[in-house]
């Protein structure tokens, strides 16, 4: 009779359970893994990831419980990963970067109770929800900055994966630069990887070699700017503040904040409350900061403290018309902003860049 | 510095951790030995490298740091793969996740902080020179070690007689045994001095290419310099060529791509990868080449009889 021994056990089992939660009223905490693309303490993305976590577990205390898979890689394998986070019993995941929308949207097809927040894609499901950072804002800034400093008119940009975020960031740099020089021009390395400090180095000093006096970077290390600092020129911090590294080559940085929204999703786990939902916040709302100017003029911070101004306020959007398409043709007329929904596929180059868009 | 110079420049820091470390594997390999764990140590020598360098402010307690962990994960090596006799290709690949792995729990307290760079020598009056001066007399200690460590290889290997004994050993282990070499003993030296040399790799990376800790830093780097000394077919002048050319692949296909030549950037990226199959098909064609410089018992174990 195992079955009925069975059913008796399960019978103690309810009560027993049913007894201790009566008398403690402690429930189990709310277990939440995170799918990381390198290593967690990467100095640039995948660490302003882990400090958001460390920031939730300090908010919410023993109400969470946290696990983390770091350099997950980005192919078939994520998908086992982040099974493996389901499989640990973990009730809502946060993958943090965009090449794991299609395997998290797979994994979240299969368990339709696990919640999954998938960082900067566009695929949502009923049980997962996406989020992202208006960093093209931060971006714009930091172009205003560069074609105030820059004395040769050219910056380098070394770029990861040719993906709307990084062209978006792109765009928005240079259309910030040629608001203060329209003649101000942009070459662009393409390096396949987010992080690699060497490849990130050698690309900085081919930009240094090739006449940018500015560099800025959508790859994770602080490498160029280590470069930058041994070379004599400036650039800018990813994702992170890296004035540890170029004391005098740091302007500012455009830094990750994720933080709070990590702690407002788990509670709202917490409360029953958690939907799938569709952000997308930037300056107004925090998500996206910058570090304190440093080695800048006085007028140029002030111009720079009035652009973050304007574009928290409304005032002002980074992709406000007219904006020609690198071949001429116009992309957005006179008086009208891009969409966000052109943004997010965005895979086109603005007039300017001195490249030509790997497809 | 101009353009020309400072171009070669880059070319020669991103080749010099391969060298290093195809050089060692070269010495090993001719040994008889196949060592797949060269990430792994470099990997080790660089964690060695950065922490001391950063806990003492002096870089070259970084290096000497470096060559002795590179060495002890070889000294573990030769424990399986000499001493065991097993086989040496699963050991070297443990080697090598060993080594990765290991990375990130020791240097966690490393990440986020710049780390120290070595200076640079000048050498009198030669480094004064017009283009060669800049690039061949003003450079970092280990650029001058790697060169002197090519030269000596090249001259230990084919001018002496310690040289043509460890060729022996990796062509014929049984006649060297025979007649009365110590087999094991000749190839745990060569497969030490590898990982001084994959350890002096991972000193460069951390103390002079970029001095910041990540337990990636090594990138890959261990695996290229595998396949370069197949590519410099075991001669240590040849693999100095050849990581030349992988650096030179790689570093001009950057500037390819911030001069906007219009060549798709995805193929200029795989350009230093492609360069390397090519050389390697073409090598692998000539077949004389190859034979008469390939150890002939690389890779298998040797246990001595009694």
């Amino acid at each position: 009779m195992p079955r009925s021994l069975v059913t008796v056990a399960a019978a103690i089992g309810v009560i027993i359970t049913a007894t201790v939660a009566g008398s403690q009223p402690v429930p189990p905490p709310l277990k939440v893994g995170f799918i990381y693309v390198g290593p967690a303490n990467d100095g640039g993305w995948t660490q302003g990831h882990d400090q958001a976590r460390q920031e939730m577990e300090a908010a919410l205390g023993d109400r969470v419980e946290t696990t983390y898979l770091e350099s997950v890689p980005t192919g078939a394998d994520a998908d086992r990963q982040i099974e493996r986070l389901v499989r640990a019993g973990n009730q809502l995941i946060f993958t943090t970067s965009f090449e794991f929308m299609d395997p998290t949207i797979r994994v979240a097809a299969q368990f339709p109770n696990v919640r999954f927040e998938h960082a900067t894609g566009f695929k949502r499901a009923d049980n997962v929800a996406i989020y992202n950072a208006r960093f093209y804002e931060g971006r714009y800034v930091i172009g205003q900055i560069a074609a105030r400093m820059s004395t040769t008119g050219v910056a380098g940009y070394i770029a990861s994966f040719p993906i709307p975020e990084v062209v978006m960031g792109i765009n928005a740099f240079l259309l910030g630069a040629q608001s203060v020089n329209p003649e101000f021009s942009l070459k662009v390395i393409w390096l396949y990887t987010w992080y690699d400090p060497g490849r990130e180095a050698d690309a900085a000093k081919a930009l240094i070699d090739q006449g940018a006096d500015i560099l800025t970077q959508h790859t994770d290390s602080p490498a160029p700017l280590r470069i930058a600092e041994e070379r004599g020129v400036h650039g800018f911090g990813q994702a992170h503040d890296m004035i540890a590294f170029a004391p005098n080559a740091q302007y500012t940085a455009i830094v990750d904040h994720w933080g709070s929204y990590y702690t407002e999703r788990a509670q709202a786990m917490l409360d029953g409350t958690w939907s799938s939902t569709d952000i997308w916040y930037g300056l107004e709302e925090g998500m996206v900061q910058m570090a304190p100017f440093t080695n800048l003029p006085d007028d140029v911070v002030a111009m720079a403290e009035e652009t973050i101004e304007a574009i928290k306020s409304g005032e002002l959007h980074p992709f406000h018309g007219p904006i020609y398409r690198q071949d001429g043709t116009l992309a957005i007329p006179e008086g009208q902003v891009i969409p966000d929904a052109d943004l997010l596929a965005m895979n086109w180059y603005v007039q300017g860049v001195d490249d030509r868009l790997p497809q | 510095m101009g353009i020309a110079e400072s171009v070669v420049a880059t070319i020669i820091t991103a080749s010099l951790p391969l060298l290093l470390a195809a050089l060692g594997e070269l010495v090993a390999e001719r040994s008889g030995v196949l060592n797949l764990g060269v990430e792994g140590m470099m990997m080790m020598g660089a964690v060695a490298a950065f922490g001391i360098a950063f806990a003492t402010g002096n870089g070259g307690l970084g290096v000497l740091a470096a060559v002795l962990a590179g060495m002890a994960m070889a000294l573990l090596f030769a424990g399986v793969a000499l001493g065991l006799a097993a086989n040496q290709v699963a050991a070297g690949l443990a080697l090598t996740l060993l080594g990765l792995g290991l990375a990130g729990p020791i240097g966690e307290g490393w990440v986020d902080r710049p780390g120290v760079k070595l200076p640079t020598l000048d050498v009198p009056v030669l480094s004064d020179l017009p283009f060669v001066g800049p690039l061949l007399f003003s450079q970092d200690p280990l650029f001058y070690l790697a060169v002197a460590l090519t030269a000596g290889v090249a001259w230990f290997l084919f001018r002496t007689r310690p040289g043509l004994i460890l060729r022996s050993v990796g062509d014929n282990p049984h006649s060297a045994y025979a007649l009365g070499l110590p087999v094991l003993r000749i190839r745990l030296a060569a497969v030490l001095f590898g990982g001084a040399c994959a350890g002096l790799a991972g000193a460069y990376l951390a103390l002079v290419y970029t001095p910041i800790y990540n337990e990636t830093m090594t990138g890959g780097r261990g695996w290229i310099a595998l396949a370069l000394v197949v590519f410099a077919t075991w001669l240590p002048v040849r693999l100095a060529v050849g990581a030349l050319l992988f650096g030179a692949a790689s570093i001009l296909q950057l500037h390819a791509q911030a001069l906007g030549v219009g060549v798709p950037s995805q193929l200029l990226t795989a350009m230093p990868y492609l360069v390397t199959i090519l050389v390697l098909v073409l090598i692998s064609r000539n077949r004389v080449l190859l034979r008469s410089h390939t150890p002939a018992s690389l890779g298998q174990p040797f246990v001595p009889e009694r």
